[in-house]
């Protein structure tokens, strides 16, 4: 299983509910079915990977994360998952809301944008940054956002998402073997993961 | 004349190759209930009886019986879902593309029932069986059945099984609202649940084409008031009503690929009224294999049943986030992206009345081409779907009955 995924999963609670949004074909929640005895559920756009994910005897929904989420009750859920889907919301702060309504806490992991290779990049070719994690041009991308690991932890204080857990790992893209960056996080972090909850009221 | 359906032609497999992937020859077999003085009290308010249910079953009941799997027809279905029938002329099963060993619902693995519904008329009790109190045939004293009341005939049947836990109830269309029916009626017996191609209620539009149906048969100058036994059937009504209902089963997509604007034996329009496209040959051939095998009055039934089919009414007080409420079941719900008639949005209403209630739920619309159909047609997205989805089931099961 890709390196991020093996991060997430270490974090989950055996036998808990966890909702993965937009889980591809169901890796992760197999994984977590298998090992550690959650229930899980997945929701994932794609119809050939959700059916492919369903297939392997996960249960998923083929559907709009967006959407989708607003069907459960407050607090269905121990934990959802948003792993590498940031960077393409719409209305991020409204998803995340969403997704520590329904469920105790929300895993976030995204492609740090600020890592050292973009800004080397665009500082020395003048043009948007392509990278193994964010691999499409200007044009054709889904990713909608650019987000670095210390803009992503101002917009957690200024939402009121209170930051449980936070790994900055390295890994080239979809790679099974990384490393942990606890040195310059910002700078030479390929990934950010994020454990959040909704901040007690002061 | 175009004779071939649109669906692909199995008995065109040479007959020796059909055993590696078939159930082989089967026989519909006949469970008699509620024999005087007991009769079975109908939703309608009125009692019917003694009742006949057919069905046949494929594949070996384990020793723990738990892996029995329900399969449930569309509309006009019979209990013939998979083998060659014995006493028919061999003819293949409906479902044989998706019953079989190593198929979708694999009968190495699993015993498989599939059971007709009261008031059809193929073996079971309907409206062409003879009262007993007249000897003549029921016709429109048969009273009314819901799918509740099939669903509740099932359930005897089941029971006369010695079956106490079904590990899935599976069907399309009617059969999905058959499924539905079962997961909140039985809870405590449904493990999983597979609505497919179907709906908790139909939409105005579903009604409008099952009235427009209604009225071809009961307009024709052979019905009689339903009372045609002997007299010969209401064929032209009744082959109007099965040219309206196959439209809405297939999709303008499937219409256009298989027959588009083609004349049918001729090179150049007729103007006159001769049935100049392929199209309306295939319909009127339709029409006519229906009036042969199928008999009006019960179409009649059958649609209003499936008319009144209500499950948020029913049983949620018009809330469907109430109406599942007691289900059990893991289900996965399937949808079609061509079909118009039961659309998308009605699938995704159940699940999220399910999400609500917070059971184990599987959604997929499949992109496909063939309509309202498309379950009944080879559809291997669909029967892996089906396949992984029993298999975990039936995986999630044996823990807790090792334990035991």
């Amino acid at each position: 299983m890709r390196f991020d995924l093996q991060t997430i999963a270490s974090w989950i609670t055996p036998r808990s509910r966890v909702l993965d949004l937009g889980c591809g074909a169901g890796e992760l929640l197999k994984y977590l079915q298998d090992i550690k005895g959650v229930t899980g559920t997945g929701i994932e756009v794609d119809a050939e990977k959700a059916s492919q994910g369903i297939i392997s005897g996960v249960n998923i929904i083929h559907g709009d994360i967006h959407e989708e989420i607003r069907d459960y009750q407050d607090q269905t859920f121990d934990y959802v998952i948003l792993s590498q889907t940031l960077q393409q919301v719409f209305r991020p702060a409204l998803l995340l809301h969403e997704m520590l309504r329904v469920g105790h806490k929300g895993v976030v992991s995204f492609p740090n944008y600020s890592h050292y290779k973009n800004r080397l990049f665009f500082f020395f070719r003048g043009r948007a940054p392509m990278s193994k994690e964010l691999p499409y041009a200007w044009f054709d991308t889904p990713n909608i956002r650019v987000v670095p690991i210390k803009d992503f932890r101002s917009f957690c204080s200024v939402f009121g998402f209170e930051i449980l857990k936070e790994t900055a790992i390295s890994t080239y893209y979809h790679e099974e073997y990384g490393r942990k960056v606890r040195f310059l996080p910002n700078l030479l972090a390929t990934y950010g993961i994020y454990l959040l909850t909704k901040k007690a009221p002061a | 004349m175009i004779g071939n359906s649109i669906m692909p032609n199995v008995q065109s497999i040479p007959q020796e190759n059909r055993q590696h992937f078939t159930v082989g020859s089967v026989t519909t077999q006949y469970f008699h209930f509620a024999h005087p003085p007991n009769s079975m009290e109908l939703e309608c308010g009125r009692s019917l009886g003694p009742l006949t249910l057919a069905y046949e079953t494929y594949g070996t009941l384990n020793h723990d019986r738990s892996n029995a799997i329900l399969v449930l027809h569309a509309l006009t279905g019979d209990a013939h879902a998979a083998g060659y029938a014995q006493d028919r002329n061999q003819a293949p099963g409906w479902w044989d593309v998706m019953i079989g060993p190593g198929k979708g619902i694999d009968t190495n693995r699993y015993f498989v029932i599939c059971s007709n519904v009261l008031g059809g008329c193929m073996g079971s009790t309907g409206p062409s069986s003879i009262d007993p109190s007249t000897g003549r045939p029921y016709a429109l004293t048969f009273p009314m059945v819901t799918i509740g009341d099939m669903v509740r005939a099932q359930k005897k049947l089941i029971d006369s099984l010695g079956i106490s836990r079904l590990l899935a109830v599976i069907g399309g269309s009617v059969g999905g609202m058959q499924v539905l029916e079962w997961a909140v009626r039985y809870p405590e017996y449904v493990v999983s649940a597979v609505p497919i191609a179907t709906t908790t209620r139909h939409s105005a539009m579903a009604i409008a084409f099952n009235e427009v149906a209604r009225q071809a048969i009961m307009k024709d100058p052979n019905w009689h008031q339903g009372d045609y036994y002997g007299r010969g059937q209401p064929g032209h009504g009744q082959a109007v009503a099965r040219m309206i209902g196959h439209v809405t089963y297939l999709s303008e997509e499937a219409l256009r690929k298989k027959f588009d604007r083609r004349l049918q034996d001729r090179g150049a329009f007729s103007y006159d009224f001769d049935t100049d496209f392929q199209v309306g040959s295939y319909l009127q051939y339709q029409g006519e294999k229906f009036v042969h095998r199928f008999d009006a009055n019960s179409l009649l039934y059958l649609t209003k049943a499936a008319d009144y089919f209500d499950l948020a009414e029913y049983y949620g007080h018009g809330s469907l986030a109430q109406a599942f409420a007691p289900a059990q079941s893991n289900f996965l719900v399937v949808s079609f992206s061509s079909d118009w008639l039961y659309p998308t949005a009605q699938s995704k209403a159940m699940v999220q009345a399910m999400k609500k209630n917070n059971l184990q739920v599987s959604f997929c619309e499949i992109e496909f081409d063939y309509g309202h159909d498309s379950f009944l047609v080879p559809n291997p997205p669909l029967s892996q779907l089906i396949s992984g989805f029993l298999d975990k089931e039936l995986r999630n099961l044996a823990p807790s009955y090792s334990c035991v």
